[in-house]
């Protein structure tokens, strides 16, 4: 299988809809830029590699064109049949994460797809004692995730299976606005 | 786990057809390899702890070659996303659209009508900032800053390995692993706004939109 066949797509470049104005000086010329219409949405995320893991294949546009307060209903279903076929974990009645959630509950919660913010302090993916507060740049949000999937009530279930054992960024984050690392 | 459960695992992934990229990378078939594909979305306190920084990754597995010739479609908007009431709809939007090589942003604002057709409420506060090519160019407007331009990709993971298990060809992960996003780039939007006008305290949802032109 080729993972990296990207195919480019042609976008046509809008225009800039030049207006002159009537200065005297004709120093001075005034740009009206264009941004009238009605934008229609095409691609839409909350948490990390949710409709990529949860999703069939065929109902990806669908996910990414339903709106959170509608996906939960539409998808939740789906969510918990893909989760149980991935995961030996949940195999049992009973059977949760180590947040205390069983397979209804767990794809009820990551169907629709937002991410909780706290304002409040500490935002991280899950640091050890925060959960779900945000996501920072250095979070290893993969590892959290395989965890949640397959590593059981207490992370220890399938451990080749719940760490992908890369733990960090290539690049060093700076603790400055724009925060991400330079481009390679 | 037992090699028969791998097993048992692996057909019933190839059936439901869970091949998949990580994060939210090439995740749209519909606009894949375009602007408008999302890879990633980061919501996440700033130095200034008054302060929340957004991130919105599109256009992922940029080669520094690539990275050059890459852009910002001007039919493209990004829209982030705020629900302050916890009923899973927006109340405030954030609104980024490129025009003429500079990022353009409206909001935070209250938009008239909410879901999967947006327009630009151009008497909204409105801030700019030149995009940038490899050296961050930075806007301080309206108690915001803004950023526009390609970034290293922040994602890490171990992709390929991923694709081998969920293929039946690997039984776990490999220690230690390789990350499949090493030396890529992605075309990054990242803006940081007090707190104080996206709902102040308590805790939000947040969602970022990639909506194209009609």
């Amino acid at each position: 299988m080729k993972i990296f066949k990207i195919k480019y797509i042609a976008i046509a470049v809008a225009s800039l809809l030049m207006v002159s104005c009537n200065n005297d000086d004709n120093m001075m010329e005034e740009t009206s830029i264009d941004f009238s219409g009605t934008f229609v949405q095409k691609d839409q995320m909350g948490r990390p590699a949710v409709n990529t893991v949860f999703v069939s294949s065929d109902s990806k546009d669908a996910f990414n064109t339903t709106i959170p307060s509608q996906q939960g209903a539409m998808f939740q279903s789906m969510f918990q049949t893909n989760l149980t076929g991935l995961s030996p974990a949940y195999a049992n009645d009973g059977d949760t994460n180590a947040l205390g959630l069983d397979a209804a509950t767990f794809t009820g919660l990551l169907a629709t797809d937002v991410l909780n913010v706290s304002l409040d302090g500490t935002t991280t993916f899950y640091d050890g004692t925060n959960v779900l507060t945000g996501r920072a740049l250095a979070d290893d949000v993969i590892t959290v995730e395989l965890l949640l999937i397959f590593g059981g009530e207490d992370f220890s279930e399938n451990p080749s299976l719940s760490n992908d054992n890369v733990d960090s960024n290539d690049k060093e984050f700076s603790d400055s606005f724009p925060y991400l690392a330079s481009p390679w | 786990m037992k090699k028969t459960k791998i097993l048992v695992v692996t057909v019933f992934a190839a059936i439901i057809g869970l091949i998949t990229i990580a994060a939210d990378h090439i995740d749209a078939p519909a606009v894949s390899g375009s602007s408008a594909d999302i890879t990633d979305f980061y919501a996440f306190e700033g130095e200034d702890s008054n302060n929340l920084v957004f991130v919105a990754n599109v256009q992922g597995l940029l080669s520094p070659s690539a990275t050059t010739a890459a852009s910002f479609s001007e039919n493209v908007m990004v829209e982030f996303n705020i629900d302050t009431n916890d009923d899973k709809v927006e109340d405030l939007v954030i609104q980024a659209i490129p025009r003429d090589g500079k990022m353009y942003f409206f909001g935070p604002y209250s938009p008239t009508t909410t879901g999967l057709n947006s327009t630009i409420n151009e008497m909204a506060t409105k801030s700019e900032v030149a995009i940038s090519s490899s050296s961050a160019i930075v806007a301080n407007q309206n108690g915001m800053k803004f950023f526009a331009g390609p970034r290293d990709d922040p994602f890490f993971m171990d992709f390929a390995q991923y694709g081998e298990i969920i293929g039946g060809n690997a039984t776990g992960f490999n220690s230690p692993g390789s990350d499949t996003f090493a030396g890529t780039n992605v075309m990054s939007i990242v803006v940081e706004v007090p707190k104080s006008e996206i709902g102040g305290s308590g805790t939000i949802n947040t969602w970022v939109e990639a909506k194209s032109k009609q």
